[in-house]
């Protein structure tokens, strides 16, 4: 357990400095726009007024609050200390809202729809891949194409098509939305439906994508386990196939889980954008709306959730790729 | 180079995305010359149905939809290949010399390259395209690019160290060549398939970042690629209006391009790791 102590540190250590790394970015890459953005925000914002006053009094609040006439390494020490206070600032599209409890309001919608979406489809994915490689001729021959073609489609692709057969054609599911538009979030049970109704379509539509993926991950790992020399004794002892599938498959799934790690970033942000094609009311739509509001304080917002988010899955996913593969345990106990 | 063609040409999952890709890419160069009309130009109604003179019909601007798509899906590809091209190179000179060289290099580059590899190449490319007000479809392809090296390199270091202690490595070193003319002569060609397959996988990821990025309202402008066409189509809500030919197209095209790479990349795989040959 001491060994596996250490491995979980020293991946701790390294997260925190991505982590690190990744604030500086999210600090440094908006402030790099040509010219002061203070300036280009408030006659964005003031454009209208008369009063040359209230101008001045807008631009020095502003200034006040980026702190921006004080040298670039003091600023981002503000800027971290305020996150550490949890404020990220004010969102300029949706003002006075803070950009926290924008951000707070819609996180649930996205891990809501995003960990089950992903995990459902991993899974799925790798029976499939593993069926896929273990039955061979028509099952592969049909299912590798068909599933090489899906995982092509982006998934925000995917789901224009099924809003428009499924909600439009067949008029069978709604279009949009978290819930229905005439509702107000509550405890209820027509409430909880309503969400359920709601969730189908980009659930599905992260899923099926998803699945093509992780299916051809899987299906090559498994052909290059099946073609093992343990295989080959197993089935010269005369083992039962359906032992020798599940060797195969305990396996094959170890390399997966690497897989998953590195393809998390993409997936995310493919399921993102499908939030936008729902208009769902999680972190891909206020992202969007923030993009074409120019609103800094809440994309900056957005962009460090999103990266928070994905680094905490990653960790989350080294944690337990430490616990099952008994490689790290005896590499570490040497 | 004949013997190698003809190999690679053997694999049929090679030969079928190789005739998808060559048939895109001659109707995306032989149709402009046929037809000159300019894809920017709104010449018909709003979501105007297919008709005769409209195999597609038109978009929510009024545009001639075909026209559009083989416009957008030449910008998409130029897109891809160049954000491909610098991706697969950075990776590629990271991944040689950390590998080779070792020691403090090693360390620096390899810490670099992991952490990129979890911090969502997505956001970068979100928070960059965000600062740059005014982008053409080069700029997009170019911060596509430095944004998604991460994987070749760690991929191409991993195999670099398993070539660096060979005999014939040994050999070189021993002849007193210079580090860049070992890692030029003696490494490079060992995992050139390697390469060619990695340069694959990241054009058709780059036109997949392209629509993600144009979905979300940060893409090239005054073009049209095939991820502008389909933020055109959402926005106007197309699919609400049941006009598919504006959304179908598009989406059809994206899967059939990075189809026929991905096709061709898992041929290659076959014929260079004989281990995964089902």
């Amino acid at each position: 357990m001491k060994s596996y102590r250490r491995y979980m540190t020293s991946k701790m250590v390294w997260y925190i400095l991505t982590f690190v790394v990744a604030l500086f970015l999210n600090f440094l890459l908006p402030r790099l726009i040509p010219g002061n953005p203070v300036s280009t925000i408030v006659s964005k914002i003031t454009s209208g007024m008369a009063d040359t006053n209230s101008i001045k009094r807008v631009y020095e609040t502003f200034e006040k609050e980026f702190g921006l006439n004080k040298p670039i390494w003091e600023q981002f020490f503000i800027y971290v200390s305020n996150l550490f206070h949890g404020d990220m600032g004010t969102s300029f599209g949706q003002y006075p809202r803070k950009v926290t409890d924008i951000l707070a309001s819609s996180i649930m919608w996205t891990i809501g729809l995003q960990l089950p979406a992903i995990i459902v489809s991993w899974i799925l994915g790798n029976v499939l891949g593993v069926l896929a490689a273990y039955i061979k001729k028509g099952f592969d021959k049909v299912l590798f194409p068909v599933f090489l073609f899906i995982s092509c489609i982006p998934s925000f692709g995917f789901a224009i098509v099924l809003v428009w057969l499924f909600a439009v054609v067949l008029k069978i599911a709604p279009a949009s939305g978290g819930y229905a538009f005439d509702m107000i979030p509550s405890p209820t049970i027509s409430f909880f439906l309503s969400v359920v109704q709601h969730y189908q379509l980009p659930f599905w539509s992260i899923v099926l994508v998803g699945i093509g993926g992780q299916s051809l991950g899987m299906r090559e790992m498994s052909i290059y386990e099946l073609n093992a020399d343990y295989v080959k004794y197993c089935r010269l002892l005369g083992l039962e196939d359906s032992k020798i599938v599940r060797y195969v498959f305990r396996n094959a799934v170890l390399p997966q889980i690497t897989g998953l790690a590195l393809s998390l970033g993409t997936m995310v942000g493919g399921a993102l954008i499908t939030e936008i094609v729902f208009s769902y009311p999680g972190l891909g739509s206020v992202l969007f709306n923030a993009i074409a509001a120019q609103d800094f304080p809440l994309i900056s917002g957005c962009t460090l959730l999103i990266t928070t988010g994905v680094l905490i899955a990653n960790f989350v996913i080294d944690i337990i790729y430490g616990l099952i593969d008994p490689r790290i345990k005896v590499a570490q106990q040497e | 180079m004949k013997n190698n063609f003809s190999i690679v040409f053997k694999s049929s999952k090679f030969r079928l995305g190789f005739i998808i890709f060559v048939l895109l890419l001659l109707s995306m160069i032989i149709f402009p010359l046929v037809n000159s009309e300019d894809p920017l130009k709104m010449n018909y109604a709003m979501f105007q149905k297919p008709g005769p003179n409209l195999p597609l019909g038109a978009d929510n601007f009024g545009r001639n939809e075909f026209v559009e798509l083989i416009a957008g899906g030449k910008t998409s590809l130029i897109i891809g290949i160049l954000a491909g091209g610098i991706a697969t190179g950075v990776g590629l000179i990271l991944g040689l010399f950390g590998g080779y060289i070792g020691g403090l290099v090693d360390d620096i580059l390899s810490s670099i390259t992991n952490i990129f590899l979890v911090i969502p190449s997505f956001i970068i490319l979100v928070l960059i395209s965000v600062s740059i007000t005014s982008r053409s479809y080069l700029t997009t392809a170019l911060v596509i690019g430095f944004t998604s090296w991460p994987w070749t390199a760690r991929a191409v270091r991993a195999q670099t160290i398993s070539l660096r202690n060979r005999d014939h490595v040994n050999l070189a070193k021993v002849s007193g060549y210079s580090i860049p003319k070992i890692v030029a002569t003696e490494i490079l060609p060992y995992i050139a398939s390697y390469v060619g397959m990695a340069f694959i996988l990241q054009v058709a990821s780059g036109i997949l970042s392209e629509a993600t990025i144009s979905m979300l309202g940060l893409g090239p402008q005054n073009t049209v690629t095939l991820g502008l066409m389909l933020n055109w189509a959402t926005m106007y809500e197309a699919q609400m209006s049941g006009a598919w030919w504006a959304f179908l197209p598009p989406v059809l095209m994206i899967a059939l391009i990075t189809f026929s790479l991905n096709l061709m990349n898992t041929g290659l795989d076959q014929i260079f790791n004989p281990q995964i040959r089902s």
